[in-house]
């Protein structure tokens, strides 16, 4: 049999799954990057809360007042991380759906290290409640152990985003799947590394935003819960971070751009892209501009700059769906074409088989008691012990009685202490079941029990 | 393809798993709406005992769930698609929707024990209070609501109704196992979370205190209760299932088999159960001398009840995955005649090997190893193939022939696994690669760790 699936040299290519898809493909696509977006949100809070809180309590070591603030802070991060699992089952739903082969075939490669995820988070999560509950009673001399456990905590979070990257980064390529066996060797693949910076990089400036509207909201009472600072303080404070990490991305964001591998880069996703650039940069510039505002003003334009920035993940969203279809498109459909072939040979069998005139080549039609047979040989033999008696033992008690060995067959005891006990054959029915007694009869006859 | 050489990768599905649905049952489903039923008391007869007790055991709720509980049901996604990709994959095509909803309502009940938990000191007067009891009554119906969507999903891999004519979620979801298995695991997660409760007040109440007697009542009284209808749930569920397991499971000898299990267990747990009732009773009776740690025996051997329950519905669906379309090892039922007559080895996308031939044998063999039995079986670990077979042939050298005759046709005899989806070459091959390995074991390296497949497979393509 020729092989009629010649899988490319360079790349596998698995055949897909049978079943439609139950959405449309586009819908399901529009669905993966707002739901992943919403995720990811959740994710920037929980990793850049994590991050600042610990940050700021070693500061508060020395400057007390800000042990208050990181305090506020690591309040907010056991919701926004429980947000953030619950949101990331809705994505992850979809990209098993959309983009079951490529994404299973990425975990499955990296699968240690992928499982791996499910005991961190826990342990990140159970560390990041500790802190929180601790915070007043670990004080003194054991404040150095709770600040440990935080750092713990923002290590982990800050860890954890690599397990991820370098699986929907290597699903990617899946020319280099057969290069790739493990976590590890998967982080050579693509540019996980400058993605990693870029992702942190815009989770520590998203927070900032986040912190400065939680901690200085109208209805927040600052100088009872953060004593020590004024409103505007707080404000400057995180406009100050949030304006610094994206002045960071001006680095990290080409970094990223130019050492996208070549394929999958188009003009389509330049545009894209930069027009999320623009945006970004009329973000700093008014980030910029509510520093340097007086204490009466500042925060005024904390809205527009929201509604920017959400333009600008939309955009960099996008840009990434982009680059994902584009460098997929060829082996999507290898993939299509492999399947098509299969499904072929698998319907003209199916209706050779339903024509009555066999699969072909290796499957016979109509039982004969030999075939029939092959269902016993695997612990009867003719003349020897397998893992039952042999067949002549057989014939010595049934002796011209087929519809003995039938009857046993279909309900079988267990009569010899050395063997497993035999499963019933009933399922076989009856007509089988006789041919085969009457073709153990048959062959038994031709020896001679006393040679 | 993923794979664990000692373990199996069945344990990885097993462990996350049950350690999901013992978070779950108890701790969630169960506890909400026990917690809400003593704050309620609480604000009714005026006495903040019973306020600061449901604070304090929602206080351990809220951490196990969205930690543990939160990350273990994930879990299952994960460790599913490393162990079975087309089986979760075909799965989740089915049950899109119900999937779908499920992760809406589960949203809602993580924003739902947030807003219950944090706000419980804020909203304690007055109107607010009765909306924080809300809250508490809605968390619980909807973290109910979860399991009452996967359970159809869990019903359906036992058995499938109609679904493989009409395939359309609707009678995917209409299959006969669903209402039982609800109704078990609605008042089994009931009376465990009482367990848990039991257990849990000899931390929050003060030893000897009036308040501990009453409460030690009010939780055995709960258990009490719920231990009528979770009896005949029980029994439902007990009769549905052996009549599901005739009807996949034909085989004299192990149903022979099954029963004698079947029986033993069922009257294990019915002691049990006599148990945990009993313990109930004393409690209502004589609250004062039950002591605490006593209470985790209980809690112990409800959630063993649990596992037995997890271990048959497991058992039952084989050998399929998702039932009379695909089986336990990714193979659909209609192409295997294809597979049979041609090789799975030319249609496998990770195979060093397409074609058996007398120099590539073994190789090839592991290779057919690795694809149609690894996801059940490893080679010397746990269930391992070579044990299976030196139990039924003894411990002499394995004949390969032998070997062949029986995978042949294995599905007939043991009719929990699947047929042997390859041509009679490559079943060569795995007899005499299970021969190899019983003479000479080797570990298997899978995608992760295997260095060599890229060299081998790159340069020898057909």
């Amino acid at each position: 049999m020729i092989n009629l699936l010649v899988v490319s040299d360079l790349m596998p290519v698995p055949r897909d799954l049978e079943l439609p898809l139950p959405l449309g493909e586009f819908e399901l696509k529009i669905f993966l990057v707002l739901l992943f977006l919403v995720h990811i949100l959740f994710v920037n809070l929980m990793l850049g809360g994590s991050v600042f809180s610990v940050i700021f309590e070693i500061i508060g070591l020395k400057f007390p007042r800000y042990d208050t603030l990181a305090r506020r802070l690591a309040e907010t991060i056991t919701v926004n991380k429980s947000l953030a699992v619950v949101l990331g089952v809705g994505p992850l739903l979809c990209i098993n759906l959309v983009y079951t082969l490529h994404f299973y075939s990425a975990n499955a490669l990296t699968g240690y290290a992928w499982i791996q995820i499910v005991p961190l988070v826990i342990v990140a999560f159970l560390a990041s409640y500790l802190h929180k509950y601790t915070w007043e009673r670990w004080t003194g001399p054991r404040k150095r152990l709770h600040v440990t456990v935080g750092i713990s905590a923002a290590f982990l979070f800050l860890c954890i985003p690599f397990l991820f990257l370098s699986n929907i980064n290597l699903m990617l390529f899946p020319e280099q799947w057969r290069q790739v066996s493990g976590f590890f060797s998967s982080l050579r693949v693509g540019n996980v590394f400058p993605r990693y910076f870029h992702f942190i990089t815009a989770s520590l400036a998203l927070t900032g935003l986040f912190a400065l509207a939680w901690l200085s909201r109208k209805k927040y009472p600052v100088e009872n819960k953060l004593p020590g600072f004024s409103r505007p303080e707080i404000r400057r404070l995180f406009y100050r971070l949030a304006y610094y990490m994206t002045l960071a991305q001006l680095v990290f964001g080409p970094l990223l751009l130019f050492t996208l591998p070549y394929r999958g880069v188009t003009g389509l996703l330049f545009i894209v892209i930069l027009s999320g650039v623009a945006t970004a940069l009329i973000v700093l510039l008014m980030l910029r501009a509510e520093i340097k505002a007086t204490d009466d003003k500042i925060g005024r334009r904390l809205i527009p700059i929201c509604i920017l920035l959400t333009l600008v993940v939309l955009a960099m969203g996008t840009g990434r769906h982009i680059y994902r279809e584009a460098c997929l498109a060829e082996h999507k459909v290898l993939i299509a074409d492999a399947t098509a072939r299969f499904r072929a040979i698998e319907t003209a069998t199916r209706m050779r088989l339903e024509a009555g005139l066999g699969a072909g080549d290796a499957i016979e039609t109509g039982p004969t008691g030999e075939k029939v047979f092959e269902n016993c040989a695997a612990c009867h033999a003719l003349n020897r012990v397998l893992a039952a008696p042999p067949l002549t033992e057989v014939a010595a008690i049934y002796k011209d009685d087929p519809d003995g060995i039938v009857a046993w067959t279909k309900n079988p005891g267990k009569k010899r202490p050395q063997f497993a006990p035999m499963p019933s054959f009933a399922h076989l029915g009856d007509v089988r079941l006789k041919m085969v007694a009457e073709y153990i009869l048959e062959i038994t006859s031709e020896v001679n029990p006393g040679e | 393809m993923f794979f664990l050489d000692f373990a199996g990768n069945r344990i990885l599905m097993a462990v996350i798993a049950s350690l999901h649905v013992i978070i779950n049952h108890p701790f969630a489903v169960g506890a909400y709406p026990l917690v809400t039923l003593m704050e309620w008391w609480g604000h009714k007869t005026g006495q903040p005992d019973w306020d600061r007790l449901a604070y304090k055991i929602t206080f351990v709720l809220f951490i196990i769930t969205t930690t543990v509980g939160a990350l273990t049901g994930v879990g299952i996604w994960l460790s599913a698609a490393l162990i079975a990709p087309f089986g979760i994959g075909s799965l989740l095509r089915i049950f899109f929707w119900a999937w779908f909803t499920e992760w809406l309502i589960f949203v809602a009940e993580v924003v739902l024990i947030m807003v219950y938990f944090l706000t419980w000191k804020r909203w304690a007067e007055g109107f607010m209070k009765k909306v924080h009891i809300g809250v508490g009554v809605t968390l619980s119906v909807f973290s109910w609501l979860t399991m009452v969507i996967i359970v159809a999903i869990l019903g359906f891999m036992m058995g499938s109704g109609t679904w493989p004519d009409q395939r359309t979620l609707f009678s995917a979801l209409a299959n006969p196992l669903y209402l039982p298995q609800l109704a078990f695991r609605t008042t089994f997660a009931l009376i465990t979370a009482g367990l848990l409760a039991w257990f849990t007040l000899f931390f929050f109440t003060d030893t000897g205190s009036e308040f501990r007697r009453r409460a030690v009542r009010f939780v055995s009284g709960w258990i009490l209760v719920w231990s009528v209808p979770f009896a005949a749930a029980s029994l439902w569920y007990w009769n549905v299932v052996p009549v599901i397991m005739q009807a996949n499971v034909n085989v004299a000898l192990l149903t022979m088999r099954f029963a004698l299990w079947y029986e033993t267990l069922a009257q294990l747990m019915a002691a049990a159960v006599i148990f945990i009732a009993l313990t109930a009773l004393i409690g209502i009776l004589r609250p004062k001398v039950i002591p605490g740690l006593f209470l985790i025996i209980p809690f112990v051997l409800g959630i063993w009840l649990l596992g037995h329950f997890e271990r048959v519905r497991e058992f039952i669906r084989k050998p399929y995955v998702v039932a009379d379309y695909m089986y336990s090892n990714g193979v659909r039922v209609s192409e295997l005649p294809v597979l049979q007559r041609d090789g799975i080895l030319p249609y496998s996308t990770y195979v060093h090997h397409r074609t058996v031939t007398s120099d590539n044998l073994v190789e090839a063999g592991r290779d057919v190893f690795i694809i149609t039995c690894s996801r059940c079986h490893t080679t010397a670990g746990i269930n391992g193939v070579v044990k299976k077979f030196t139990d039924l042939y003894g411990q002499e050298p394995l004949d390969s022939n032998t070997l062949r005759l029986f995978m042949k046709t294995m599905h007939n005899s043991r009719t929990f696994m699947p047929p042997f989806p390859g041509n009679d070459k490559e079943l060569e091959a795995l007899a005499a690669y299970i021969k190899k390995l019983q003479d000479d074991y080797e570990p298997i390296f899978n995608a992760q760790t295997d260095w060599t497949i890229k060299a081998d497979t790159a340069g020898s393509m057909p």
